[in-house]
C-alpha cells in the first residue's frame, strides 16, 4: 500500500509539482480514511452518469493543475440538486484555467473539523485536530500531538478543544461518531508517520463528522519543496 | 556514554590556567575547587611554572596520578588537541568552557570535537558553557565563589542552555529555599544534549525533579527529548525561550500556519505531562512544589485564609488555572463550625474558602487544616497565612505542616516573605511544605501538581 502511495506522490510531483484533489483522496482512501463517494468527470456524460447512480445533492469541484485554492476562483459548487444545475456548473468550470475535469461528490451534513499533519523540524511527524472549515484561522482552536496517536490521544485532543462540547451533542444535536473520528485520526497519523520523508504537510479540511461517519471532504497534500 | 564521572570526580585537571592573570576563567575554576571542594586539582599550562606554590603541569599526561575529569579553557583551535590528550590519559570526561565554535561560525571545529569524542566514547559538556556545579562535589563555573549565591543541597537538577540564566536561577533557588542536586550549563550542547541528561538524571538517586531551560532543539531532537521524558518517572519541567533553528517555514497549508514551532512544542509537552514553565516565577514555583510532591495530584482545592480578600484572590487564580474550589457539604461545614473557637464560630465562613477571619487563633487554623485534609471533596490544601494576625505565633507553620504530613494530600502555603516572618516561612520549608511569597505563586505550585497529573 505504501509503495503504491509513494509512487502516486512522485507521479504528482513530477507532472504538476503538487497533488490534485482526486489523487489526494485516492491516497487517503488507500490508507483507509473515509472519503466521499466521488467521480472525476471529464465530460458531461460522465458527470450525468455518476449523478444518476449516486443521486442528489452533489458537490462539484474543479480539477486543474493550475488551481491550488479552488474556492478563491469559484471552483467549488455545493448543493447541486438537479441535472440542469449540474450541467450549468460543469459549463462554468470548463472556463477555469487548466480545466482537467470536475470532481463530483456525495454531500455531507455535520460538524466541520480540520485534521492536519506536518513534518516538524524539532518533533518529526505531528498531527493536529481543530475546529475546521473556512474560519479555521480565525478561531485557531486546535490541538497538536506527536504522531502516531492512539485512541487515548484522540480522546485527549477532543477534550482539549475549546469547542469540544460541539462534538458531544450540543443543544440537542446528536454527538458525532467518536469511533469514526478516532479511526480517522489514528489511521491518518500512521499514514503521515510512514510518509514523513515524502510529504511536508497535509490538510484534511473540512473533515465532516456526524453521528454516522467522519469523512475527509477535502484534502491538500504539500510535497517537500526542493532544497528542504 | 557514562556521565557519572563528570558529577562526582575525585580529581580534576584545569587546562589553560594563566601564570599572569589571576582572573582568567581557568584560574578562578582552579582556585575554587582547590579551596572549597574535596578533590585533587591539577593546573595545566604548557609553560609550566607554579601557581599558589603548586606545580603547573605542562601537559595533562605529565600528571602522574589518574585524572577523572578535565576542564578545558584554552583557545578554541587548541581544544581538539587537548581533548585527544585527555583521551590518551584516560580522563573520564571533560567540560569545554572555551567559546569560538558553532556560535562564532566555526561549526567545523565543533564537529571535530564531536568526532574525536564520539570515537573514544568520551563525554564532554559544551563548548561555550559554564559547565557543572554539583553541590559539595565540583564547580566549573568561572565565577569567583564570593560572587555566587549557592542554594542548599536538595533534589532539583537544572540543565540550562544559557549559563547566565542558570546562575540567576541558583540565586533565586537560594532565595526561595529550593534545594539543588545538580546544575549544568550545556552551552552549544555539541555532544551531550538535554536528552542524555534526562536519561542520566532519571536514574540519579539524588535528583527527584528535573528542570530545563531550553532555547531550541536541533532536527528531531525535540522528539527524542520527549521520548526520554515519557520513560522518566520523575517530574520534568521546561522553561522555553527564543526562536528555534526551525529552518524554512512552510506556510502553504493551514496546518503549517496553525502549528507554529511554539504551539507544537507546548501541545506536545502537555500531551506527555512535561510541565512547561512560561516564565521564571512559574519555573521556581513548579520546582519547589514538585520537589516536595513529585507524585501527588491536585484538582479540587481547599483554601484556608484569615482574610476574605486573600480567599477571593486565591479562588480567582485557581479557577483561571482550571482548578476547582468545591463547596464543602453542609455536614462537613457544620462539624467544622462546631469545632472552631467560640469567638469566630458565628463569623467564620466555612464553605470553601474557609475564612477564619482576623480573630482566629492557632487552634482554628489547625482544625480547619485537618478538616480539609479529611474531606473527600478536596485533594490539596492551600493555606494563606497572614503573620500579622494577633492570634497566631511563629510556631503555626510547623504545626500545620506536621498535620499535613500525616496524610497523603499536599499542603501548600502563602506567607509574605520579609525577614520578620522568617521563622514562619522556615517552619514550612524545613517541613518540606512549599511556601510562596505571593498568592499567584502559591496557586502556581498547586497548578504544577495538577498539570503533572492531568496528562
Amino acid at each position: 500500500m505504501l509503495s503504491k502511495i509513494r509512487e502516486m506522490l512522485s507521479v504528482s510531483a513530477m507532472e504538476y509539482g503538487w497533488v490534485m484533489e482526486p489523487d489526494a483522496k485516492n491516497i487517503l482512501q488507500l490508507a483507509g480514511i473515509d472519503v466521499p463517494v466521488s467521480c472525476w468527470a471529464k465530460t458531461t456524460e460522465e458527470a450525468l452518469a455518476f449523478a444518476a447512480k449516486q443521486g442528489y445533492p452533489l458537490a462539484m469541484k474543479v480539477v486543474s493543475p493550475q488551481v491550488l485554492h479552488k474556492s478563491d476562483v469559484g471552483g467549488v459548487i455545493i448543493g447541486i440538486n438537479t441535472k440542469e444545475s449540474l450541467l450549468a456548473g460543469f459549463e462554468k468550470m470548463t472556463r477555469l484555467n487548466g480545466f482537467a475535469g470536475v470532481l463530483i461528490e456525495e454531500m455531507f451534513q455535520g460538524i466541520e473539523l480540520i485534521a492536519g499533519a506536518k513534518i516538524d523540524f524539532q518533533f518529526g511527524p505531528v498531527v493536529m485536530l481543530g475546529i475546521g472549515g473556512v474560519s479555521v484561522e480565525i478561531y485557531q482552536d486546535t490541538v497538536i500531538r506527536m504522531a502516531p496517536v492512539d485512541s487515548k490521544d484522540v480522546e485527549s485532543m477532543v477534550e482539549h478543544l475549546k469547542a469540544h462540547s460541539l462534538l458531544k451533542g450540543f443543544r440537542g444535536a446528536k454527538p458525532i461518531n467518536m469511533a469514526a473520528l478516532t479511526n480517522l485520526m489514528t489511521t491518518f497519523s500512521q499514514l503521515v508517520t510512514d510518509l514523513s520523508a515524502d510529504i511536508e504537510s497535509i490538510d484534511l479540511n473540512p473533515v465532516i463528522c456526524n453521528e454516522e461517519r467522519c469523512v475527509a471532504a477535502d484534502a491538500r497534500i504539500i510535497l517537500p519543496s526542493a532544497g528542504n | 556514554m557514562n556521565l557519572q564521572p563528570l558529577f562526582a570526580p575525585k580529581s580534576l585537571a584545569v587546562c589553560g590556567v594563566s601564570l599572569a592573570n589571576d582572573n582568567h576563567p581557568a584560574n578562578v575554576i582552579y582556585n575554587k575547587n582547590l579551596l572549597r571542594f574535596p578533590i585533587d586539582v591539577y593546573p595545566v599550562n604548557p609553560k609550566g611554572g607554579t601557581i599558589r606554590g603548586e606545580k603547573v603541569y605542562t601537559a595533562i599526561d605529565q600528571i602522574d596520578k589518574p585524572v577523572d575529569m578535565a576542564v578545558i579553557a584554552v583557545r578554541a583551535e587548541h581544544v581538539p588537541e587537548i581533548l585527544r590528550q585527555c583521551i590518551r590519559k584516560k580522563v573520564r570526561g571533560a567540560v569545554v568552557i572555551s567559546g569560538g565554535f558553532a556560535e562564532a561560525g566555526r561549526q567545523d571545529l565543533q564537529d571535530q570535537l564531536v568526532e574525536i569524542a564520539t570515537r573514544a566514547d568520551f563525554p564532554f559538556i559544551g563548548p561555550n558553557c559554564l559547565g557543572i556545579y554539583a553541590p559539595s562535589q565540583v564547580d566549573t563555573f568561572f565565577l569567583p565563589s564570593e560572587r555566587m549565591v549557592y542554594p542548599g543541597k536538595g533534589k532539583v537538577a537544572i540543565i540550562s542552555q544559557s549559563g547566565g540564566i542558570l546562575v540567576d536561577l541558583l540565586v533565586k533557588f537560594a532565595g526561595e529555599g529550593i534545594g539543588l542536586s545538580l546544575a549544568v550549563s550545556i552551552g552549544n550542547k555539541a555532544l551531550v544534549k538535554e536528552e542524555q541528561f534526562l536519561q542520566f538524571l532519571a536514574n540519579d538517586p539524588t535528583t527527584s525533579v528535573i528542570a530545563f531551560y531550553i532555547e531550541g532543539f536541533g532536527q528531531n531532537e525535540g522528539r527524542r527529548f520527549v521520548d526520554a521524558a515519557r520513560k522518566c518517572k520523575k517530574p520534568v519541567i521546561v522553561m522555553k525561550a527564543g526562536k528555534t533553528h526551525g529552518g524554512k517555514r512552510a506556510v502553504s497549508s493551514h496546518t503549517a500556519s496553525l502549528a507554529g514551532d511554539y504551539k507544537v512544542l507546548s501541545d506536545i509537552f502537555a500531551q506527555y505531562g512535561i510541565v512547561e514553565a512560561k516564565n521564571e516565577q512559574e519555573l521556581l514555583s513548579f520546582c519547589e512544589s514538585l520537589s516536595s510532591y513529585p507524585d501527588s495530584s491536585a484538582r479540587k482545592i481547599g483554601i484556608i485564609t484569615g482574610s476574605g480578600g486573600h480567599g477571593a484572590m486565591a479562588v480567582d487564580a485557581c479557577l483561571s488555572h482550571g482548578l476547582e474550589v468545591p463547596l464543602l457539604p453542609d455536614a462537613e461545614q457544620k462539624s467544622l463550625q462546631d469545632s472552631l473557637s467560640p469567638s469566630i464560630r458565628s463569623i467564620a465562613a466555612t464553605g470553601n474558602p474557609i475564612d477564619l477571619t482576623g480573630s482566629a487563633v492557632e487552634d482554628d487554623f489547625a482544625i480547619a487544616t485537618s478538616a480539609l485534609l479529611d474531606s473527600s471533596e478536596v485533594d490539596c490544601v492551600l493555606v494563606l497565612l497572614l503573620p500579622y494576625l494577633p492570634g497566631i505565633s511563629s510556631d503555626l507553620s510547623a504545626r500545620i505542616s506536621q498535620i499535613a504530613q500525616k496524610t497523603d494530600k499536599p499542603l501548600i502555603a502563602y506567607v509574605p516573605h520579609v525577614e520578620r516572618y522568617r521563622m514562619l516561612i522556615e517552619g514550612f520549608e524545613f517541613n518540606k511544605v512549599p511556601v510562596s511569597p505571593s498568592i499567584e505563586g502559591a496557586v502556581l505550585m498547586v497548578d504544577a501538581l495538577h498539570r503533572r497529573s492531568s496528562c
